[in-house]
């Protein structure tokens, strides 16, 4: 039975629903479709060999990036793990760089020296992907410092997966965020698996994540991962919140990857019933056909979309299939910066 | 030129900075209130407030991690760590993030910020706080890495270390916070990189780097009434390595004499040695003699310590054997 806040979040959401303007709600299903459309064509070119090293798709997860990257500005510093597309297209990452960098070639993003979990905009404050499990905290800290330090108005979004809450840089930082009252919106992309690892099976406490932030004195909610306009306005309620207020904010979004934790995942360790569940509560097939049935949205304007997309992706992997490797020389170059 | 000790000198140039440039902060473990474990930062909170000199939890990942982001943000953190021990807690931001993120975004992100840390054995702290892992950091590209030998170098490496733009470990030989040394009055900076000549010989070269220059200097006078000239290099800087004015002092001797108050297996100097002998083995008469404390974790008691230290005996001792006999 829901309980009264649930009901009242709930009208809220409807209110946020009728309250977007349409080009809104269409802007964040188009980026759903890019996100997943780019990561199938991730999929399609590591198989054939164009991507290499580790690859983790967010396919799945799309509705939280979007839903909540939609309410910063461009004062505004994001953090991620390695599960990085998603987050890097909604900052609205140049999306040939973006696979350019996959393909590992010096039209990349970071001129084919990152790879896919290390993607980094530093003009779209985009600072990472970030591939040791809860490195990333530590650095949202000093980002969301410097915004403090700098009373630039900005705030800092650092997104983490379940599996990264045992590291103790999770605890020191929402710590530290606490004392120091900085600027970071903490959003939990609970997935429910650490690779491979469930969360019933490594972390005391139950699958709630939220409920525990108090220690720190964090706020914190909980949001329903796969509802891009529920993230949406639980992350602009958490925003505001940072935004007039100051001090840290905490929001655990509950979603699902549909895929592997990596390419090179058999996922033993999960039914395919409860994958299923999930794939029901797709935000790439629920949100569209609501915004049809709610008149919204014709089935033309959705393939339009569609379709624009997809060139769009197609034009992408052309960009990066056509683009040069690194010359040799680039080896040594981007160490250090080097000053007279 | 006026007399200082080294703790002075390094809070010399961290007032300096805070002075002159409003991105510098200083972030570390009871820095402020406190003074530093070391004294070293004794009166800044005063004089400059909590906005700047900030108190951190006892959260090593996690205020190193928060430098690196702030510098990558634009400001220039100098991070105190208690120990260069205390670096192994996080390792992780030292060495993924600070040394890695640069390179890894394709040049975007640039780390400006210092890691000042009390490096070495000689105070009987025992195994876990004695240990200089200078040596490790100084392996990791993106990060630059000196070991200051006296008050003068201290002053003028640290102002370097502040303005550049680059992750810096500044370690401190925690032997040599009281030790003496003159320091000019006029302002002087002294780049990253860069050797010092203490003082010219024709006879030897013998060389080390911050505390391990005290060997040195006995080492010397005990040369000296043998009426051997040795020439003194100290190192300043592990990462760069000055491979020039190691190539010109050994031309001139053809000996070499390499100390370390590390460990000596896997110390910077078996990286030195190396290196040297790849390239200028033809001007070396002898084979280089490498000197390192014992391979032991750091006893507490003061005689197991001072057997485990390279003491200036051993090294006159090796010296006449292999070199001069």
């Amino acid at each position: 039975m829901a309980t009264l806040k649930e009901e009242k979040n709930k009208k809220n959401i409807k209110n946020q629903k009728s309250s977007l303007e349409k080009t809104e709600m269409l802007d964040l299903y188009r980026q759903m479709f890019l996100i997943r459309q780019f990561e199938l064509a991730c999929a399609e070119n590591y198989t054939k060999g164009n991507v290499r090293g580790f690859l983790h798709l967010y396919i799945g997860q799309e509705a939280t990036a979007v839903g909540s990257i939609s309410c910063l500005n461009n004062k505004d510093y994001i953090v991620t793990h390695y599960r990085d597309h998603g987050h890097a297209l909604a900052r609205g990452l140049d999306v040939n760089r973006t696979m350019a960098e996959l393909f590992g070639k010096k039209t990349g993003l970071s001129k084919g020296k990152g790879g896919s979990m290390h993607l980094f905009d530093s003009a779209r404050k985009f600072m990472g992907g970030h591939a040791i499990v809860g490195a990333q905290f530590p650095l949202a800290a000093g980002l969301a410092l410097a915004c403090q330090y700098k009373e630039t108005g900005g705030i800092v979004v650092c997104f983490f997966g379940d599996g990264s809450t045992n590291q103790g840089t999770y605890h020191e930082t929402l710590n530290l965020a606490s004392i120091w009252k900085l600027p970071i919106l903490f959003i939990l992309e609970n997935n429910k698996y650490g690779m491979g690892s469930s969360i019933d099976k490594v972390r005391a406490g139950g699958e709630d994540f939220y409920t525990g932030v108090s220690t720190y004195d964090i706020p914190a909610s909980q949001v329903n991962g796969m509802d891009v306009l529920a993230v949406k306005e639980a992350t602009k309620l958490a925003v505001d919140k940072i935004r007039k207020e100051g001090g840290p904010s905490y929001l655990e979004c509950k979603t699902f990857r549909f895929v592997g934790h990596s390419l090179a995942d058999g996922q033993k360790y999960r039914k395919s019933e409860e994958v299923k569940f999930w794939e029901r509560q797709d935000p790439i097939e629920k949100f569209p056909k609501w915004l049809i049935s709610a008149g919204i949205i014709n089935q033309k304007e959705l393939d339009e979309i569609n379709q624009k997309v997809k060139e769009e992706i197609q034009n992408s992997v052309d960009f990066a299939t056509s683009s040069e490797n690194p010359e040799k020389s680039e080896l040594n170059e981007d160490i250090y910066e080097m000053q007279d | 030129m006026s007399e200082m000790i080294m703790r002075e000198a390094i809070k010399k140039a961290l007032e300096e900075s805070l002075e002159n440039d409003p991105n510098v902060l200083i972030m570390g473990e009871d820095i402020g209130e406190y003074g530093g474990a070391y004294a070293v930062t004794d009166g800044l909170l005063k004089k400059f407030g909590s906005n700047r000199i900030k108190d951190t939890p006892i959260s090593e990942a996690t205020f190193i991690g928060a430098g690196i982001g702030a510098a990558a943000a634009g400001l220039r953190p100098v991070v105190e760590l208690m120990s260069i021990s205390f670096s192994l807690v996080g390792f992780d931001q030292i060495v993924n993030m600070a040394g890695n993120l640069r390179y890894m975004s394709g040049g975007q992100i640039s780390v400006p910020m210092v890691i000042r840390a009390p490096t070495g054995a000689g105070v009987q702290l025992g195994a876990t706080h004695s240990q200089s892992f200078e040596t490790w950091l100084a392996e990791v590209p993106g990060i630059y890495c000196v070991c200051p030998s006296n008050p003068k170098d201290a002053l003028g490496l640290l102002r370097t270390s502040i303005k550049n733009n680059n992750p810096v470990i500044f370690a401190e030989p925690a032997l040599l916070y009281g030790s003496k040394g003159e320091v000019p009055e006029d302002y002087y900076e002294i780049p990253l990189g860069s050797a010092n000549i203490v003082k010219e010989g024709n006879d030897i070269t013998i060389m080390s780097y911050g505390a391990g220059m005290s060997i040195i200097e006995e080492v010397n006078q005990k040369l000296e009434e043998s009426n051997i000239s040795a020439e003194i290099l100290d190192l300043r800087s592990l990462n760069p390595i000055d491979y020039k004015t190691i190539e010109e002092s050994i031309k001139k001797t053809n000996k070499l004499v390499a100390i370390d108050t590390s460990r000596k297996n896997g110390g910077i100097m078996a990286e030195l040695v190396s290196t040297i002998q790849e390239k200028f083995l033809d001007w070396l008469d002898g084979p280089i003699i490498r000197i390192g404390a014992e391979d032991v974790p750091w006893p507490y008691n003061k005689d197991l310590e001072n057997a485990a230290y390279p003491s200036s005996n051993k090294v006159i001792e090796k010296i006449y054997k292999q070199l001069l006999n």
